[in-house]
């Protein structure tokens, strides 16, 4: 059984964090990275050739992980593979022990290193969720029987909650959970009060949602989100007060951030899914800080 | 040429379960070489769709649906009828399924699936584009091609990389499912849109058994150099 979906299930505020497959063979650190973690996050996505930049496949660190005792959250994009290939990797994946998936469309080829790549999306994410629904049920895609079944699979999704306009992602949202999605993380939030609009919209949906935390690390970095990743919006506010800050202060000040955002979703959703960006030493003082 | 086939008449008659009346498009170019449309297949429609109980307000063929011009000033006489229909029912290719979208507000159903759009790719001057997929689905996306408007062909909605009703791939292009879904809402449907749309059957794409060997898919594929 997936501790995520027992963690969720029971109706605690859930941690989830995530590591990012090197690219090469040299895993030894990202696995001594999240070590510090083991106690405070329930479970760690492992990102799927993230930003579209090839890496170690995502169920091999997800087995890594899983062997260590630690739980992952396996993340399966449609960027990269067609319908034969998702649904024969999931069951790969499932004997390897991996039980919750982030089924994602995944961005485009031309974002990452290897912008010539055949843009395979056969499926898209809603149809991802729907094939993992049917397979849970003992059918492939086809309807052909499976022998065996990965029945107790625990599949989620994404959303943008600060995305411009929301509605549009609400709209995917909604198909997503009619499509099987058993919980969400988000998007970085950066504003609690466009997170708790949001939250308002989908309140009758009964899912879980962990909201995406992101740790701040310099202005310039804010200013490259806003400027380059989808769905994400800093306030000017932030912005200013980690100008304000010493360089040498700005871990502080991040982990200060982080802290106050968690706070403030805590009694709006139904745990966080941190990303540290190479600073999951911090996260256990950010967790500290936000009283978790 | 632009090859098409009639899509099963069921699934037409599907795609306007909730339409009382329809008016009906026809081309007079290519479909009349491939026998999927033109006068005599335009007829044949209009009945059955009477026999199933549809009003058909209207009809018109004009001769070459990718004509910019010639599709304004047509439909423009026929604004009445158009207004008492419920959907517009167009037998062309995917270009002029669009088309004729982009010109009234109604809703737009393909009739036929556009095969094989090489060799002459039109008269359109304009930015609505048919890759003949084989298996059109403008009647569920308000007329708007998901599968040339969107850089990943999405079928469900937009990705997370959607920014202001741009693209994630290049911020001057459109978002085709922000175009898509603003389209459908002017048009009042956003309830259809939510209902799943099934992955393509990329069989589709190839030309079907039957078409093989006759003189249209011959003449397409020498044009385009290609063996069929």
């Amino acid at each position: 059984m997936s501790k995520l979906k027992e963690s969720l299930g029971s109706g605690k505020f859930t941690v989830t964090s995530e590591i990012g497959p090197v690219k090469g063979t040299r895993i030894e650190k990202s696995l001594e990275e999240i070590e510090p973690l083991r106690h405070k996050a329930v479970a760690f996505n492992v990102t799927d050739n993230q930003s579209s930049v090839m890496r170690i496949a995502s169920h091999a660190v997800c087995a890594l992980l899983h062997q260590r005792g630690l739980e992952p959250i396996y993340q399966l994009t449609c960027r990269d593979r067609n319908r034969l290939a998702l649904q024969a990797d999931l069951l790969g994946a499932y004997v390897l022990g991996l039980r919750n998936v982030l089924a994602l469309t995944g961005d485009h080829p031309t974002l990452g290193d290897h912008p010539e790549a055949l843009p395979v999306f056969d499926f898209d994410s809603v149809t991802l969720l729907q094939t993992i629904r049917r397979m849970m049920e003992g059918k492939d895609f086809n309807g052909n029987p499976l022998d065996g079944t990965p029945a107790d699979l625990f599949p989620g999704a994404v959303v943008a909650p600060e995305a411009d306009p929301p509605e549009l992602q609400i709209f995917k949202m909604e198909k997503k959970i009619e499509a099987g999605a058993m919980f969400f993380q988000t998007q970085a939030v950066f504003d609690v009060g466009k997170f708790e609009t949001f939250m308002n919209r989908i309140h009758g949906h009964k899912v879980p949602v962990l909201a995406g935390i992101i740790l701040l690390k310099s202005p310039a970095m804010a200013k490259f989100m806003n400027e380059n990743v989808a769905g994400v919006s800093v306030p000017d506010a932030l912005i200013r007060e980690l100008e304000a800050t010493d360089k040498k202060d700005r871990p502080k000040k991040s982990i200060e951030i982080a802290a106050r955002l968690i706070r403030g979703v805590r009694n709006l959703c139904q745990g966080v899914h941190i990303m540290a960006l190479g600073w999951e030493k911090h996260i256990p003082a950010v967790l500290a800080e936000a009283g978790l | 040429m632009i090859l098409s086939r009639a899509k099963p008449y069921d699934k037409v008659l599907e795609s306007i379960r909730e339409a009382r009346s329809v008016f009906l498009v026809g081309c007079g170019g290519c479909p009349v070489g491939c026998q999927s449309g033109g006068k005599a297949e335009l007829k044949k429609l209009k009945e059955k769709l009477a026999e199933d109980g549809k009003e058909v307000s209207g009809s018109v063929l004009i001769d070459f649906l990718c004509n910019k011009a010639l599709v304004g000033t047509r439909l423009r006489r026929r604004i009445a009828e158009i207004r008492g229909a419920d959907r517009i029912l167009v037998m062309s290719c995917g270009i002029g399924v669009q088309a004729v979208g982009n010109m009234v507000d109604k809703p737009t159903v393909p009739v036929l699936d556009t095969i094989s759009a090489g060799g002459l790719q039109g008269l359109w001057p304009s930015t609505e584009r048919c890759n003949a997929c084989g298996d059109c689905v403008l009647d569920r996306t308000g007329g708007i091609c998901p599968f040339t408007t969107c850089a990943k062909r999405l079928l469900n909605g937009p990705c997370g990389g959607s920014r202001a009703g741009k693209c994630e791939v290049d911020k001057d292009r459109d978002c085709g499912w922000s175009m898509i879904y603003n389209r459908v809402k002017e048009l009042g449907r956003l309830d259809a849109l939510r209902d799943p749309i099934p992955p393509r059957d990329h069989r589709k794409r190839d030309l079907p058994a039957e078409m093989r060997g006759t003189p249209v898919a011959a003449l397409e594929f020498e044009f385009q150099g290609r063996q069929p």
